[in-house]
């Protein structure tokens, strides 16, 4: 483990109130070159404010943030050309077009025409630059601020909920952009309230609730650290309940109507009981999830 | 995006003391075909502030020039204001009483040329033969009045339904008897009258409504644009976003007071182009001077709509309020009717409006026809009104909406 180098994002202890409301309540923690970092919590647990810190919009009541090497408070015109930055709302000129849009960003960053051509190319979105952005989609509307705030090549790029309201499929196609982005050797921070959004994405997240990180590691690491049951599903009627019950005496066993679920930490020889019964239909596994990281640290079901 | 992209050539992130100092060397951005295009800018990704400045101004004007509400509010519906009032009250106050005269009325008919002329300013006179058809003429208010002269005598018949008509005939004909009277003494007269209009005697409707609804068009445009602006950009981050850019928040402003004041010009030319064109606008020598003080009020009423913003949630109350302040203000600063008749407390209370003292300046210079000079206490009023309101409007601004 390398641990010497100085990370691309440094916050320690970082705590910022409004009146009584702590959003952000004593926050620390690094995120390194190149990484891929979500933070990860249910609407209010602080996540905006918390990366709204870090970006340099607000000051931090206590604590320290340093983002490629320097404090992002007050704000630091030589730091602002390498990162990019996406906010929560759709940040978009009024009434222009999209190509307009994302020109006018560059412009403001000095970056040529044709580089902010080149990512509206990438988002997909070269048949919608004459579109005015109030009547782009709302996955359209999101790829192209995801263009506008990489069009001047920032090295660390934040975005806050990148995938809030939007639809599956609009979904899954902003993940292939963001582990694009990521791919090109960018640092990337976002927030999201999806759990397997940040599954899915993230080399670590850290979840927060009530303005703390509770947890932060690598979701796999996070999941595995729970040590829970894996859940093995079949098609109710492929085996009956009283039999399964004999086969598995030490596993968890569920019959809603529709699937027997099968709670187990040995899940090998679950499935290979099954196998050799040839009763493997409707097979369906599942492992702990982020959810029921949450689901540990708070004592609560996961709200988005 | 695929493996076409340009890697990414990496400096180490630190950055040497401390200061962020280098120049930005990501560009992952360029399009295979331009894969060897330098870092952008070469100077660490910035722009230079003029080409900053010059997109936001430029990304600004799209914004207005794509309004369409916008438009109709700060354009035509001011517009169509002068159009109607300039059409409707074009004659007004020269329009001369229609008089008949019956028979022959030597006081009249024997008037020297000059005095016979300056009377076809009030009376348009018209010889009539038959006195019973003349006087129910006057009875049906076809006609103001009809004169006849009996011997010394001179009779005028006057309808009391008509009060004003009625009261300038008996007037002008007053007069006329009265000189008459004084020239049969043989003496000069002792004391003479001389009425002058505080106007330009040129100041007709038209010359007045103008500069007005010019002025209650600068005004909404300013104050609204103003306002827009500052809730919209807020609401959508754009404000936040744009600190996050190199570009500075003056820049912002700038670009903002810039894109206001094109937009006033414009409106005045627009406005002197109509009402020069259609309703006999005579500019007057000094009329250039109306351009500072129109840029001096729109500093003013940006400050309006900043104020308006400052702590307006959502567009909607903004404008609420920007409408609150702006609609009995153009009244107040009589951009649609004159006030000289109005109380003097109400005089008084006019002047704490700016687009008072824009109305005045604009009058002095565009139409009175004031020495460039005389106008200076109002730019210097207007701009001090700019100076106090963004002041206040500052300490309310808050960055959210929270």
């Amino acid at each position: 483990m390398v641990q010497a180098m100085a990370g691309t994002i440094r916050v320690d202890g970082v705590r910022k109130w409004y009146g009584d409301t702590h959003a952000v309540d004593g926050v620390s923690f690094d995120v390194e070159e190149g990484e891929f970092f979500g933070i990860l919590g249910p609407n209010g647990a602080g996540k905006t404010t918390l990366l709204e810190i870090v970006e340099g919009l607000r000051k931090p009541d206590d604590g320290d943030v340093s983002l490629l090497g320097v404090r992002p408070w007050p704000r630091n015109p030589r730091l602002l050309p390498r990162i990019g930055v996406q906010l929560q709302a759709s940040s978009f000129f009024e009434r222009l077009t999209a190509r307009e849009q994302i020109r006018t960003f560059a412009s403001l960053y000095g970056t040529p025409a044709a580089d902010a051509d080149h990512w509206l190319e990438v988002v997909g979105l070269t048949d919608k630059a004459d579109t005015r952005t109030e009547k782009l989609s709302g996955g359209q509307a999101q790829r192209l601020s995801i263009a506008c705030a990489l069009v001047h090549g920032p090295d660390v790029v934040f975005l806050d909920e990148p995938t809030a309201a939007l639809d599956p499929q609009a979904r899954r196609n902003l993940w292939d952009l963001l582990r694009e982005i990521n791919k090109q050797g960018r640092t990337v921070v976002l927030t999201t309230h999806y759990m397997d959004e940040a599954e899915l994405l993230c080399d670590r997240v850290a979840i927060m609730d009530h303005g703390k990180i509770l947890r932060s590691g690598p979701p796999a690491a996070l999941v595995r650290g729970l040590d829970a049951p894996t859940r093995i599903g079949i098609e109710t009627g492929t085996v009956p309940l009283d039999g399964a019950r004999q086969l598995f005496p030490d596993a968890e066993i569920s019959d809603d109507g529709v699937s027997l679920t099968v709670s187990t930490r040995n899940p090998a020889a679950v499935l290979s009981a099954l196998a050799e019964r040839n009763a493997l239909r409707g097979l369906a596994v599942r492992g702990a999830s982020l959810e029921d990281v949450f689901l540990d640290l708070t004592g609560r079901e996961y709200r988005a | 995006m695929n493996s076409a992209q340009r890697p990414l050539d990496h400096d180490p992130l630190e950055v040497s003391g401390g200061t962020g100092d280098q120049p930005a060397s990501a560009v992952a951005t360029a399009p295979p075909a331009v894969a060897d295009r330098p870092a952008p800018g070469g100077t660490g990704g910035r722009a230079s502030r003029t080409t900053s400045f010059l997109t936001l101004a430029r990304a600004m004007f799209l914004g207005f020039r794509r309004d369409r509400a916008g438009l109709f509010f700060t354009l035509l519906f001011p517009l169509v204001f002068l159009i109607i009032f300039g059409g409707l009250f074009r004659n007004a106050g020269t329009s001369p009483q229609d008089v008949l005269e019956v028979g022959s009325v030597p006081l009249i008919d024997q008037l020297p040329a000059d005095a016979r002329a300056e009377l076809g300013h009030v009376f348009k006179i018209t010889k009539v033969t038959d006195r019973a058809v003349a006087l129910n003429k006057v009875r049906n208010g076809d006609d103001a009045a009809v004169v006849e002269q009996v011997g010394d005598r001179i009779v005028v018949h006057y309808s009391a339904a008509d009060a004003t008509a009625a009261a300038t005939v008996q007037g002008v004909m007053t007069s006329l008897v009265q000189n008459a009277n004084v020239d049969a003494t043989g003496q000069p007269p002792k004391f003479s009258l001389d009425t002058q209009a505080v106007e330009d005697k040129s100041l007709s409707y038209i010359q007045y409504i103008t500069p007005g609804l010019l002025g209650y068009a600068i005004a909404i445009g300013a104050t609204f644009g103003a306002t827009s602006t500052l809730v919209t950009w807020r609401q959508k981050k754009i404000l936040r976003r744009l600190t996050l850019s190199p570009v500075g928040v003056p820049t912002v402003i700038n670009a903002r007071i810039v894109v206001s004041m094109g937009i006033a010009l414009i409106q005045t030319a627009i406005f002197l182009a109509v009402g020069a064109g259609f309703f006999g606008l005579k500019l007057s020598h000094y009329w250039w001077m109306s351009v500072p003080l129109i840029l001096a009020g729109t500093l003013a009423f940006m400050s309006i709509g900043l104020l308006a913003g400052a702590k307006a949630k959502s567009m909607e109350a903004a404008s609420a309020i920007a409408n609150l302040i702006t609609i009995p203000m153009a009244f107040l600063s009589g951009s649609f009717f004159p006030l000289d008749s109005a109380p003097g407390w109400l005089q008084s209370l006019a002047t704490v409006f700016p687009l008072r003292h824009l109305n005045t300046g604009m009058l002095d210079v565009m139409v009175r026809g004031r020495s460039p000079v005389s106008v200076l206490p109002e730019i210097g009023i207007l701009l001090a009104f700019a100076v106090v309101l963004s002041a206040i409007a500052a300490l309310m601004f808050r960055w959210d909406d929270i």
